[in-house]
């Protein structure tokens, strides 16, 4: 395993061109990440965060600059191109889950499966994603459709699907938006669990507090980032989980 | 890729929307059992009609006296008296490939035997008319040659004649009065039905043309003559040497028009069978426009499915698929439903077919024809219609499908 930069950012631009207006939503970001980092990349709306997100993501391209994925370049691919990359290098968790309704969480899980190169059997399948599921602690609710399970289970769920390639790197977007803040937690403890994995992840949020579950922070305004630093009180998920458990209790 | 997991997809798809996927197969499943039913409908009368003619007797050539034009004139068939007897005996004569010649004349009458009478038709024949008709008696024997020479008082009656008026009895050797003439019946037709216009072929009273022409109906001319040659093959020739003959013998000059009419059977069956053609195409055209409407239908629920699950599709291509991937998916979504309801249409449109030949008595026939092309066009109609959504899902921009609300 090399453990150089799984991301490389070098003087990254976006312009969008809406009627006669320019917008320059990325103005020249270059960015560094390793292997085994876990990164929040944070910034109020309009700082050009999610923007940037879609990029590192291979949703979209940026307009100057080079995006180097787990060392090549991808900032030129075509459409299909960047949906094999992102098939075989990333996994996504999103704000609303985007689970596949009506579907259990084992056809969920299996999906990205399903447009990989791979050719597996159903067992295999079955088999890949039940050991998945039970990683992020769902072992037992591998038929339960999306309505049958709580927010944090659905977003388990998700970070399932998102892991079941192996990818370079996991990009969550706002992944605690939709939760209350004790199951937002236990989603920041499965993050860094996955994270003592050594799996590299790239988390957007407003919340400073959630960010403070990272080890790096980045801080975007106007386009560009303004602050990169390493955190340094950083939040132990486990921990927090048992002060919750414990105020809960007391009177 | 992959086609067999897109299979998989588009059909967990499906599944999740069960009853919309059966409410829009059904629009196929109605179009497609209308085509065939009605196509079966058709073709059954086409048949019936192609018995009828059939019916009428093998290389039959039917000359009519009057002429659909004559001298300017325009008379119906058998409306100007014409054909002569003798007119007859020179065809049976000098026309090398007749076979047998049947001279006729007809006349509406009222028939009476005891306390019983009945309103039928009277046909006049020559002894060969049952070998021309092909129509063998059921009981009894025909008149004979001898009969018709000296116009005898015998005939041969239909089976509905024979019920009208004797019930239960047995009519043979009985007396019939025609007219008030008493005729002894000697032989009963076998049953024929109706015929290709919907008259009843048994309702008929079959006579000697002799005596009809004398003692029922009056009169010194034909109202036609049923000619029957040997061979297919010789039809065409027999007939120009009929419509020469006639010509030379009724004095007709080169470039004015015939006082008679020949028909062959050919040309009846050819018009008959064009009307039922028509029928059947104009029943298949209706029933079409329903499996046109079935097809929009899908292109609709598509659209719908499309719009509903674009967050879907956003998350399919965050995950990886192409656009040819989403557009595999939905396009298979598409002729699944229309090519399932293409096959349960078909067997709907057979059982809707037999129910109508046994209620309705109506003749129906499925033939493997349209079963072939209501299924092909059905599929057709999936692809057709199914693949503008599809393409429409596949151009997703994946960043505004997945933020889609």
């Amino acid at each position: 395993m090399n453990n150089g930069a799984v991301v490389k950012l070098v003087d990254v631009h976006k312009t969008y061109r809406t009627g006669e207006m320019e917008v320059h939503a990325v103005r020249g970001v270059s960015l560094e990440i390793r292997r085994g980092e876990f990164v929040a990349l944070m910034g109020a709306s309009g700082s050009g965060k999610s923007t940037l997100m879609n990029i590192l993501g291979c949703l979209d391209r940026p307009t100057t600059g080079q995006y180097i994925l787990d060392a090549a370049d991808v900032s030129r691919l075509d459409r299909d191109q960047l949906a094999g990359i992102r098939n075989r290098k990333l996994g996504f968790v999103f704000q609303s889950f985007n689970l596949l309704p009506r579907t259990s969480a084992r056809e969920n899980v299996e999906l990205p499966l399903l447009y990989g190169a791979h050719r597996l059997t159903n067992a295999q399948l079955r088999e890949k994603a039940d050991q998945v599921l039970a990683s992020v602690g769902l072992g037992g609710r591998e038929d339960h459709h999306p309505s049958q399970l709580s927010g944090g289970e659905q977003q388990r769920v998700a970070i399932a699907r998102a892991l079941i390639n192996d990818p370079e790197l996991v990009l969550a977007d706002e992944p605690t938006g939709n939760l209350d803040s004790r199951t937002s937690v236990e989603i920041m403890e499965i993050f860094q669990q996955l994270n003592e994995r050594r799996i590299t992840i790239l988390m957007v949020t407003h919340e400073q507090e959630i960010a403070s579950y990272a080890r790096r922070n980045v801080l975007m305004r106007d386009g560009i980032v303004r602050q990169d630093f390493a955190v340094t009180q950083r939040l132990e998920a486990a921990m927090e989980l048992e002060r919750l458990a414990r105020s809960t209790t007391e009177p | 890729m992959r086609v067999g997991p897109t299979f998989n997809v588009a059909f967990r798809a499906l599944r999740r929307n069960k009853m919309r996927s059966v409410l829009t197969a059904l629009g196929i499943i109605i179009g497609v059992a209308a085509v065939i039913a009605m196509v079966g409908i058709g073709n059954g009368a086409k048949a019936q009609v192609e018995a009828q003619i059939a019916s009428l007797g093998q290389n039959v050539i039917l000359i009519f006296s009057g002429s659909t034009t004559s001298s300017g004139i325009r008379t119906g068939w058998g409306g100007a008296g014409t054909l002569k007897i003798e007119d007859a005996a020179a065809i049976r004569r000098e026309v090398p490939d007749v076979t047998a010649v049947s001279e006729e004349v007809t006349s509406n009458t009222q028939v009476a035997a005891g306390n019983q009478n009945w309103f039928t038709r009277i046909y006049g024949e020559s002894a060969d008319y049952f070998d021309i008709r092909q129509w063998p008696l059921a009981d009894g024997a025909p008149f004979t040659p001898q009969d018709v020479r000296s116009a005898n008082k015998v005939c041969v009656i239909g089976r509905t004649t024979a019920t009208e008026i004797y019930g239960n009895d047995n009519p043979i050797g009985q007396v019939l009065r025609v007219k008030h003439v008493p005729f002894t019946v000697s032989g009963v037709l076998t049953t024929k039905g109706l015929s290709a216009h919907g008259v009843d072929q048994d309702d008929i009273v079959v006579m000697p043309y002799t005596s009809a022409m004398k003692r029922v109906a009056g009169g010194t001319t034909l109202r036609n003559i049923n000619v029957q040659v040997a061979d297919a093959k010789q039809m065409s020739a027999a007939q120009q040497q009929i419509i020469e003959l006639l010509r030379q013998r009724h004095n007709i000059q080169a470039g004015r028009d015939d006082d008679f009419t020949v028909r062959n059977q050919q040309e009846i069956a050819d018009a008959a069978t064009a009307t039922t053609d028509v029928m059947t195409g104009l029943l298949g055209a209706i029933a079409g426009v329903s499996l046109v409407v079935g097809g929009i239908g899908i292109m609709n629920i598509m659209l719908v499915s499309v719009t509903e699950r674009t967050r879907e599709i956003g998350t399919r291509m965050a995950v990886g698929a192409h656009g040819r991937d989403i557009l595999t998916q939905f396009l298979i979504e598409a002729i699944s439903l229309s090519s399932v309801g293409g096959i349960i249409g078909i067997v709907v449109g057979i059982a809707a077919a037999k129910t109508i030949a046994v209620t309705r008595h109506w003749p129906t026939r499925i033939s493997l024809t349209s079963i072939i092309a209501a299924f092909s066009v059905s599929a057709l109609i999936g692809i057709f219609f199914g693949f503008y959504p599809a393409r429409k899902a596949a151009r997703l921009d994946p960043i505004e499908a997945l933020r889609y609300e």
